[in-house]
């Protein structure tokens, strides 16, 4: 019994410490390091929106941009991407509080927006695929896919990363290393959310303008 | 018991950045309906224009992202966060416009050998 209490004293003591250093998040040092490997990642896209760049036109006879992209799922993708960032701001104050259900409650319905923005996504991929416009077929179409496949793989991973917070908030509750996680989660949620914002203007909707 | 008290005294703080997650909200679902709204509707005629102001809306709407869901400012993490940020920024910019100037270039004044 003892030993428990003082265990968590401690850890409210450490949470405090953190809070003090930085009063966004929590998490000191840590936090620091995951915006430098965000901004690593950032780098990592912009080579790939500059290789798309590079051979945007380059069609090698085959599918242009207006042709085969469909900009109404694109814009039902970018709703469900925003919508999810927007639901993972929800959860923050929750998670902040100790409030433990409501947290669970908006991690999983961020969760939820994030599957059907892959879904939608695999499913567009297969119907490009199926129609002829793989990446084998031009420059453009290899680069596309390797830009919004890299994209998708981040939002694959953010999936991943959300089930484990799901469950590990069941197996320990809302202590100070499990907030520090979720916060990295939520900017890692969000830079996605950036990245998308690159992929559906300059990819997309400049590609069935030009 | 602790806990609940460390909160309160960061309090204002926190109103603060609610206040400024939800002005973010607000301004992202505009940023992004804009330049949709532009490619599926067309009311402007010329292309060039047109992608001049999604491309223009796009880069309001990545600071606007950053700052209201990323939480960057010019104190947090005594300013290294934000000197990150810049560096990376400036990296972006030549990677991505360096790339498609020169290769365009490259494109137009050296034709293929008949």
């Amino acid at each position: 019994m003892t030993d428990r209490a003082l265990n968590t004293q401690e850890s409210a003591i450490t949470w405090h410490h953190l809070d003090q250093e930085d009063h966004d998040h929590g998490g000191g040092a840590t936090i620091l390091g995951f915006w430098i490997y965000l901004m690593s990642d950032a780098l990592i896209f912009a080579s790939l929106f500059a290789m798309f760049g590079v051979v945007s036109t380059s069609y090698a006879g085959g599918p242009v941009p207006r042709q085969i992209f469909d900009i109404p799922l694109v814009a039902l993708n970018t709703a469900l991407l925003l919508a999810s960032s927007i639901t993972f701001g929800q959860a923050i104050p929750h998670m902040e509080a100790g409030r433990l259900s409501s947290t669970r409650r908006w991690l999983a319905v961020t969760g939820l927006l994030g599957a059907a923005f892959v879904g939608v996504e695999l499913y567009e991929f297969a119907h490009l695929i199926a129609e002829g416009a793989g990446p084998q077929r031009s420059a453009f179409l290899s680069a596309f896919f390797t830009l919004v496949g890299t994209h998708g793989a981040h939002v694959t991973v953010g999936l991943i990363w959300i089930a484990v917070m799901l469950v590990q908030i069941g197996q320990n509750g809302l202590n100070g290393e499990i907030k520090r996680r979720i916060v990295c989660l939520s900017m890692f949620w969000h830079f996605i959310d950036i990245i998308w914002i690159g992929v559906f203007n300059f990819v997309y909707l400049y590609g069935v303008i030009r | 018991m602790s806990t609940h008290s460390l909160h309160v005294a960061s309090d204002g703080n926190r109103g603060h950045g609610r206040r400024s997650y939800w002005t973010g909200c607000a301004l992202a679902v505009i940023l992004t309906v804009i330049p949709f709204w532009l490619v599926m509707a067309r009311p402007l005629h010329d292309p060039g224009w047109t992608a001049a102001i999604i491309f223009a809306l796009a880069l309001v709407q990545i600071v606007v992202h950053v700052v209201s869901f990323l939480h960057l400012d010019t104190q947090s993490e005594e300013g290294w966060t934000l000197l990150a940020f810049l560096f990376t920024a400036v990296i972006v910019i030549l990677t991505i416009g360096g790339s498609v100037w020169v290769m365009y270039h490259l494109n137009t004044n050296m034709m293929p050998m008949p």
